[in-house]
C-alpha cells in the first residue's frame, strides 16, 4: 500500500489531546508535532528529533510514548533510536564539547585535542562527567574542514582549535560551578 | 505566477539595489568566527554614517576561500571588487572607510590568485553573491527561468534527452550517467513517483553539498522540480544531515518562500504540474548516503541497505519508482537547461563532463571550496590553487573519495581529475573531498583512521562488512603496535579482497580502498613496522 503523503489519512483525525500523566507540558508540544505529521509512521525520525530537542535525551518512557502515538511496536522505535548516532538515550551534561574527527581535522591534530579534553575531564569520548556538567563527544565530520581542527562548544563551532584552547574552554565552564560550591 | 511575474520580481529587486554592496559571508565556516557580529557591525556603521541610500550590507553564502574567513566582499568600486579577509566585528569602520575610497589598512585577498582565477563557477555561480534567504535575490539572478522554460516549452522526454546529451554524471561519487537514470525512472510504470535529493554528505573532509545548500538552496529546489517534471514525479524529499543545522534552516526558508510565490505546490506556472518538497533530517549514519539505506531512512526505518536490483529507479520509496541524485547533481541541472547541453558537454574531458566542486583541505596553504573543470590535474589544484603544503613541507599524498577512496601519492599529481583516471589509481572521484597530506603524515595511521570509521559506521546487516572491518582494524592496530609479521599483511590483503567482493553495499565494498591504496603506494611504511617471522614458522611456511 502506498501511504498518502499529501492528504490526511484516517489516522490523522486528531485523537483528543490527553495530557500526559506526568503533567509535563513538553509532551503536549510533542503531540502537536506528531499531529503536524498526521501521526504518519514514516515520520518516526522527525518525531524523535523533536522529542530529543524537547527533552534533551530519549528515555524509555518517551520512546514508549512515541511508539504508542505512532502505533508502532516499541521494538521498532527502540531500533531506530539506537541505530542513529544522533539520538542519545542517556542524559547529557550541562555543557557539550564535540570534537570533530573528520579527515581534515584528523590530519591537523584533532586526536591530540580530544586526548587533552579527555585527560582534563577525566572521561572518555561519549561519556558524561559524574557531576553531569560536561559531555564529551566526537563527530565524524561537521563540514567545517577549512577551519580544522574544529570543536563545537554548546552548539557553537570554534575554528582552528589547539589542546590549550580546549582546556581553556573546559576551565571556563568549570569556573561558575566552583564559585557556587 | 507567470514568466512575466518573474521578470517583474527581478526588476523590482534590481531597483532596490544600492551603489555599493558589502557581501558578508554567512556560511557555517565564517559563522564560527562571528560573521553574524560582523554583519551587525556593518549594518550599524552604515546607519551611523547615514549611508543607507548608498551601501547595502548583504548576507551571502560561501565565497569559497574559507581558510581566509571571515570574508567580506565589496562591490561597486571603480576598479574591481575588494575581498577583505580575516575580518573581525571591530573592522566595520575601516570597511566603511574603504567604501569611501579612503585608506583602510585591512588585509585584502588577491583576486588574481590562482585559487580564484583557475576556478570555473557553474554550480557555485551564485555562491557568495546572492542572499540565500531571499528568493527575490535568486529570481533576480535569473532563477526559476529554467523551470518556466521547461514547463511551458518542452516535453518531459526532451528534458531527459537534454540531460543525457550534456553528459552529466552523478556527483555523489560513483559517476552514473544522470540522463540514463532519469530515463529509467521516466519509463518505469507507476502511479506515483518520487524524487529524492541525497544531501547526506557523510564523507569526512567534504562540505561541498553543505555549502551549496547554504549558499543557493533554490538552485537545488529548481533542479529537483525540473527532474520531477522530467520523470513524472509530484513529491520530492531532501535528505539533509542533522549536522548541518544552517543548511536545514535555509532550505526550510527557501521552500516556504517558493510555496508563497507558487513555485512549489500545485499548478506551477499555471500548468498542471504539481511538485512538493519535504525535508528529511538525517540522524548521523554514514551508511544513509547509500541510496537504498537512504530510502529506508526516509521511510522512518533503520538505515540499512538492501540488495540491488531492483534499483530505486524501478522500486524505490514505498515500492514506487524513485529518482535519487546528489545535491551537486541537481545543482547542475539549471545551468544545463539555461545554457544548453552542448555548452555543458564542451567543458571537461571526453567521458567526464562539466565542473566539479572540491573541498580542498588538510595540510595545504589555501583551504576552501573550489569549482574546477574536469580534466584539471591534481598538481594544478594542490600546488597552484592550494599553494602547496603548509610551512614548506612536501606534499606526500592527496586523499580523494573519503573512506571509499584512496591516497594518491605525490608522484601521480599530474593525473587528470576525472572519474576514470582516479579509479585507475585505486581511488575514486567521490563526492569531492580532497585532503592533502604532507610528509609528516603516517599512511598506516591514515588507513587505520578510515577503517575505524568504517567499523563504526557499518550498519551490521551483512557479515563481510560487519566482521571484516573489525578484523581489518585490529590487524592495522597490530601492525602499528609493531607486533605484526608479514603473514598479517598477507591476511590483511586477503580480507580486503573478501570484504570488497562480498559486502552488500557500497560502504563495505569500498571500505578496503584506503588500505589497498596505501599498501600499493606506501608499502614500505607497513613493512618497516613488521617483526621478523619466528624461525620455526618460517621454515614451515617455506616448505
Amino acid at each position: 500500500m502506498i501511504p498518502s503523503l499529501t492528504s490526511a489519512g484516517e489516522e490523522s483525525s486528531p485523537a483528543r489531546v490527553t495530557a500526559h500523566a506526568s503533567g509535563d507540558k513538553r509532551f503536549k508540544i510533542l503531540e502537536a508535532h506528531i499531529k503536524k505529521f498526521q501521526a504518519r509512521q514514516d515520520a518516526l525520525i522527525e518525531v524523535l528529533h523533536k522529542a530529543q530537542e524537547l527533552f534533551g535525551y530519549l528515555e524509555d518512557d518517551l520512546l514508549l510514548f512515541v511508539a504508542h502515538r505512532l502505533k508502532l511496536p516499541p521494538s521498532r522505535v527502540y531500533g531506530v533510536a539506537t541505530f542513529y548516532h544522533f539520538f542519545c538515550l542517556k542524559p547529557q551534561g550541562a555543557h557539550t564539547c564535540v570534537v570533530c574527527l573528520g579527515t581534515a581535522c584528523y590530519v591537523k591534530g584533532s586526536a591530540k585535542v580530544l586526548a587533552a579534553a579527555e585527560a582534563a575531564a577525566g572521561i572518555k569520548s561519549g561519556e558524561t562527567t559524574p557531576d553531569s556538567q560536561l559531555s564529551l563527544l566526537t563527530a565524524r565530520c561537521i563540514g567545517a574542514c577549512a577551519i580544522a581542527p574544529a570543536v563545537v562548544y554548546d552548539g557553537q563551532v570554534a575554528a582552528k582549535q589547539t589542546p590549550e584552547m580546549v582546556l581553556a574552554q573546559l576551565e571556563k565552564w568549570r569556573e561558575p560551578c566552583k564559585a557556587t560550591t | 505566477m507567470q514568466g512575466d511575474d518573474l521578470a517583474a520580481i527581478a526588476e523590482k529587486h534590481q531597483g532596490s539595489r544600492r551603489k555599493y554592496c558589502l557581501r558578508t559571508c554567512m556560511s557555517a565556516g565564517c559563522m564560527s568566527s562571528r560573521a553574524d557580529a560582523i554583519k551587525k557591525g556593518l549594518d550599524a556603521e552604515v546607519k551611523a554614517q547615514g549611508l543607507e541610500g548608498e551601501v547595502e550590507v548583504r548576507r551571502v553564502g560561501c565565497m569559497g576561500f574559507c581558510g581566509l574567513g571571515p570574508l567580506v566582499g565589496l562591490d561597486g568600486m571603480k576598479e574591481r571588487e575588494i575581498l577583505f579577509e580575516h575580518v573581525t566585528p571591530e573592522d566595520a569602520p575601516a570597511i566603511i572607510r574603504a567604501v569611501q575610497a579612503k585608506d583602510h589598512g585591512l588585509q585584502v585577498a588577491d583576486p588574481d590568485h590562482p585559487f580564484f582565477s583557475k576556478q570555473m563557477r557553474v554550480v557555485r555561480a551564485n555562491g557568495g553573491i546572492i542572499d540565500p534567504e531571499r528568493i527575490e535575490d535568486y529570481v533576480a539572478a535569473n532563477g526559476y527561468r529554467a523551470l518556466y522554460h521547461v514547463l511551458t516549452d518542452i516535453r518531459p522526454a526532451e528534458v531527459v534527452e537534454e540531460i543525457t546529451r550534456s553528459g552529466l554524471r552523478g556527483r555523489g561519487g560513483a559517476g552514473f550517467p544522470t540522463g540514463l537514470k532519469w530515463g529509467t525512472v521516466a519509463k518505469s510504470p507507476g502511479a506515483r513517483k518520487f524524487v529524492v535529493c541525497n544531501g547526506d554528505e557523510g564523507d569526512p573532509g567534504a562540505y561541498m553539498d553543505r555549502s551549496i545548500l547554504e549558499s543557493d538552496p533554490h538552485l537545488v529546489l529548481e533542479g529537483m522540480a525540473i527532474a520531477a517534471y522530467a520523470v513524472g514525479a509530484d513529491q520530492g524529499f531532501l535528505y539533509v544531515r542533522a549536522e548541518y543545522p544552517l543548511a536545514i534552516s535555509r532550505l526550510q526558508t527557501a521552500i516556504r518562500q517558493a510555496k508563497q510565490l507558487g513555485l512549489l505546490g500545485g499548478g506551477i506556472f499555471e500548468t498542471p504540474f504539481t511538485f512538493n518538497v519535504d525535508i528529511r533530517i538525517g540522524a548521523g549514519a554514514f551508511v544513509c548516503g547509500e541510496e537504498t539505506a537512504l530510502m529506508a531512512s526516509v521511510e522512518g526505518r533503520r538505515g540499512t541497505p538492501r540488495p540491488r536490483p531492483p534499483f530505486p529507479a524501478e522500486r524505490g520509496l514505498w515500492g514506487c519508482p524513485t529518482l535519487i541524485n546528489n545535491v551537486e547533481t541537481f545543482a547542475n541541472i539549471v545551468p544545463i537547461i539555461n545554457r544548453g547541453a552542448a555548452w555543458y558537454a564542451g567543458i571537461g574531458t571526453e567521458r567526464s563532463k562539466g565542473t566539479k566542486v572540491f573541498a580542498l583541505t588538510g595540510k595545504v596553504q589555501n583551504n576552501g571550496l573550489i569549482e574546477v573543470p574536469m580534466g584539471i590535474t591534481l598538481r594544478q589544484i594542490v600546488e597552484e590553487m592550494g599553494g602547496g603544503a603548509i610551512g614548506g613541507a612536501k606534499v606526500k599524498a592527496v586523499q580523494t573519495g573519503g573512506p571509499s577512496g584512496g591516497c594518491i601519492p605525490a608522484e601521480y599529481l599530474d593525473t587528470s581529475v576525472d572519474y576514470e583516471s582516479l579509479t585507475k589509481l585505486g581511488s575514486i572521484m567521490g563526492s569531492g573531498g580532497m585532503v592533502v597530506m604532507d610528509d609528516s603524515t603516517n599512511m598506516v595511521e591514515i588507513a587505520r583512521f578510515y577503517m575505524d570509521f568504517c567499523r563504526d559506521e557499518s550498519c551490521g546487516k551483512c557479515i563481510p562488512c560487519r566482521a571484516g572491518t573489525v578484523q581489518m582494524f585490529e590487524l592495522l592496530e597490530k601492525i602499528l603496535s609493531r607486533k605484526a609479521t608479514a603473514r598479517d599483511i598477507a591476511m590483511l590483503e586477503e580480507l580486503c579482497d573478501l570484504v570488497k567482493h562480498t559486502s552488500l553495499c557500497g560502504l563495505g565494498q569500498t571500505a578496503p580502498n584506503p588500505v589497498l591504496s596505501t599498501l600499493r603506494f606506501f608499502r614500505n611504511e607497513y613493512t618497516e613496522l613488521l617483526q621478523p617471522e619466528p624461525a620455526g614458522e618460517c621454515a614451515a611456511s617455506g616448505q
